[in-house]
């Protein structure tokens, strides 16, 4: 397993060093930078269904970037990290100044080791069959991602839709679920699988990001509990408001 | 070509500005299409309410030899409706999506007009004399006593105040399942074609109830789907050429002569990825927005989020010339996804001698780019320029670090200001730019 580092947040050309060092407790990890991006995917692709009529162009172009996540997290194992991320307090405004993800990945591996993208996909597209034994120490192939709702496309019936996409919803969380490796099993007996239910997995989501992003280094020791801010309430509300749409449909 | 001798760029100026001075804009009111006809007298617009406005080019003032002709408004139609769409329960917008001009044969004007589902082709024609003097009519229409007739005379066609009159000649509906995103008028003056998300049908412009498919991109399994259909047009002079571009950046050409089917093309255009430059937004800015074939019919021309790129036809492996219209946008991608601005579609387009190309950015900027003298310009459509021969003064963006006087800095752009429509007269630097809700001309100064 790789040793993650931290990643070196990006200023605008003006090197602070000693706010670089008071601020590595603020900087968010890539991995939970990444968490956020598909987060942040999964609540576009799920508002492009309460549109009278989904554009296909985006949704297809959301669609694949949470493909390539995947791909990604599941490459360097790190589907399992989903789980261990705990709460504590971050601001959902981290998200817009989330300039590691924008980072090329010859800068990123002038911070840390990470494989290029496009080896990874390669990799996986072609050992689809095989194990990728050092991330995965489970012995299921590992399917590319099939979880994306088949209705984000097909606007047939929407109102069937709504209802179909939270059971492919459900799909896609039911699939992260399938990749945790059987090692570390354990360590999950603990969690509560209506984490994947669509209200909670809401929910979830949104401390999720509240969480990761401030107090990188201690959400993967201590798990501590969701304190909500001003912020996270309007938030949660706005999330709410989705969760009684879809419920409802 | 003017402009075009000794090298001198060319110093653009305020010539005019159509729409509402309000900043609060009304949603029907927001320009979605620009496209001059083939003369360029005829600028047309059309709108997100399904309106078409269009604009007539005065003849040119021989006494005011410093400016040309002022466009005014030449006629306004209420082109496509909102329909409801009973099977799917879904609305259909009225939103105009393109507008293509056919070139002149008669003394009307042709054009066709699209929103998402359904084509439109509108005549425009113009009605200055009426005929007077009926025998048994009364000028306002009402019949005469027969009995009072006791003259015959011989009605006559008098002079009137010019009417400009549209109507619908042809409706082309029903054929789209998808999003119409182009039409694209053939070579050949008789058939079209008209492309949306997974799909591209031929039409014979006398024909509404049949069209044949000639491009299907959907898969059998809808799970499967990883790319659509952003763009398309037809060459400008080989009549069996085609290019659509896809979501995916890629261009494909495409021959009719090979087969009923174009599903396989004629060849693949497509630039290798740039390792370094790989994120997880690579693809959406790499998606094509839009696709214009040069006039000359040699090159095409796309545009993508952060770049335009000219393309030799008989160069299929990376585009011959690429333009960045705005890389300091490139480390605020997360933020671009975020609130959806890296999914907007910004257009292109060439001058007449296709040796400078156009294109919209952020802020009301626009950019253009001179393939010969390899140098850009930024300038910006706003009200605060409007004094007319006034040369529009260049803008620069600040990427980074400390900003100089006059530049603006990345932060303080404003991204909902887009300029995703523009287009260029066909024969004189004359330039139609429009903004969210304004539509803004251009003219270079004249001596």
């Amino acid at each position: 397993m790789f040793v993650r580092g931290l990643k070196r947040k990006c200023f605008d050309g003006e090197e602070d060093i000693e706010g670089t060092l008071a601020g590595i407790k603020a900087i968010p990890s890539y991995n939970l930078q990444r968490q956020s991006l598909l987060d942040m995917s999964l609540v576009k692709l799920q508002l492009c269904h309460m549109l009278v009529e989904p554009n296909l162009c985006r949704s297809v172009l959301i669609a694949n970037t949470v493909r390539q996540i995947q791909e990604e997290m599941t490459q360097d194992g790190t589907w399992q990290m989903i789980n261990t991320q705990s709460t504590g307090q971050a601001s959902v405004d981290r998200l817009v100044s989330t300039d590691i993800l924008c980072r090329s990945s010859r800068e990123q591996a002038e911070g840390k080791h990470v494989p290029g993208y496009s080896t990874f996909s390669k990799d996986f597209e072609g050992d689809q069959a095989q194990d990728s034994s050092e991330t995965m120490s489970t012995a299921s192939s590992v399917q590319p991602p099939r979880n994306l709702p088949s209705n984000v496309w097909e606007m047939e019936n929407p109102q069937e839709n709504k209802g179909n996409f939270q059971k492919s919803l459900d799909q896609i969380f039911e699939t992260l679920e399938n990749k945790t490796p059987n090692s570390v099993e354990d360590l999950f007996s603990e969690v509560d699988n209506s984490y994947y239910d669509l209200d909670t997995m809401l929910t979830g989501m949104m401390s999720n990001t509240k969480m990761g992003h401030c107090d990188g280094l201690e959400s993967f020791s201590s798990p501590t509990t969701t304190t909500s801010s001003s912020n996270c309430k309007s938030d949660l509300n706005e999330l709410d408001h989705i969760v009684e749409i879809l419920v409802e449909s | 070509f003017p402009g075009a001798g000794g090298g001198n760029d060319i110093q653009w100026c305020f010539s005019q500005v159509k729409g509402a001075v309000d900043d609060d804009v009304a949603e029907a009111d927001i320009i979605s299409t620009v496209e001059f006809n083939h003369s360029g007298e005829l600028l047309a617009t059309g709108d997100k309410g399904g309106r078409v406005v269009i604009f007539q080019q005065e003849q040119e003032n021989k006494t005011q030899s410093h400016s040309r002709g002022e466009y005014n408004v030449y006629s306004t139609f209420q082109s496509h409706e909102p329909e409801f769409d009973y099977l799917k329960s879904l609305e259909i917008e009225e939103k105009i999506n393109k507008i293509r001009w056919l070139p002149q044969k008669n003394a009307a004007q042709f054009l066709l007009s699209t929103n998402d589902k359904t084509i439109k082709l509108w005549k425009i024609s113009e009605r200055d004399k009426r005929p007077e003097g009926y025998n048994l009519k009364e000028e306002d229409g009402r019949y005469r006593d027969p009995t009072t007739v006791t003259t015959l005379r011989v009605p006559v066609f008098r002079p009137m105040d010019l009417m400009v009159e549209a109507s619908p000649r042809r409706i082309f509906a029903n054929a789209h399942t998808y999003h119409i995103n182009s039409i694209s008028i053939n070579s050949d003056y008789e058939t079209y074609l008209s492309a949306d998300d997974l799909r591209i049908n031929l039409w014979h412009l006398e024909i509404t109830d049949r069209s044949f498919n000639i491009v299907d991109i959907k898969p059998a399994n809808m799970e499967e789907l990883t790319e659509v259909i952003t763009a398309a047009e037809f060459h400008p002079n080989s009549c069996n050429t085609f290019v659509y571009s896809s979501s995916k950046g890629t261009i494909r050409l495409c021959d009719m002569r090979a087969s009923a089917l174009c599903d396989r093309h004629s060849k693949l255009f497509e630039e290798p990825e740039d390792p370094s430059n790989r994120s997880f937004f690579s693809e959406i800015i790499s998606s094509i927005s839009d696709v214009k074939f040069s006039h000359s019919g040699r090159y095409m021309m796309t545009r993508d989020y952060l770049s335009v790129k000219i393309w030799d036809l008989n160069m299929e492996n990376r585009p011959v010339e690429t333009y960045q219209v705005h890389e300091y946008l490139r480390s605020k991608l997360c933020s671009l996804y975020e609130n959806d601005c890296i999914f907007d579609k910004f257009e292109c387009c060439w001058n007449g001698s296709d040796s400078i190309v156009m294109t919209g950015s952020y802020n009301n900027f626009f950019r253009m780019f001179d393939r010969n003298t390899k140098r850009d310009i930024t300038l910006e459509a706003s009200r605060e320029n409007n004094k007319p021969r006034t040369v529009l003064k260049p803008r620069k963006v600040c990427a980074s670090g400390k900003r100089k006087k006059d530049e603006i800095s990345v932060d303080s752009l404003d991204f909902n200001k887009k300029i995703l429509h523009t287009a260029w007269h066909p024969k004189e630097n004359i330039i139609a730019v429009a903004t969210t809700n304004n539509l803004y001309i251009f003219q270079d100064k004249m001596n």
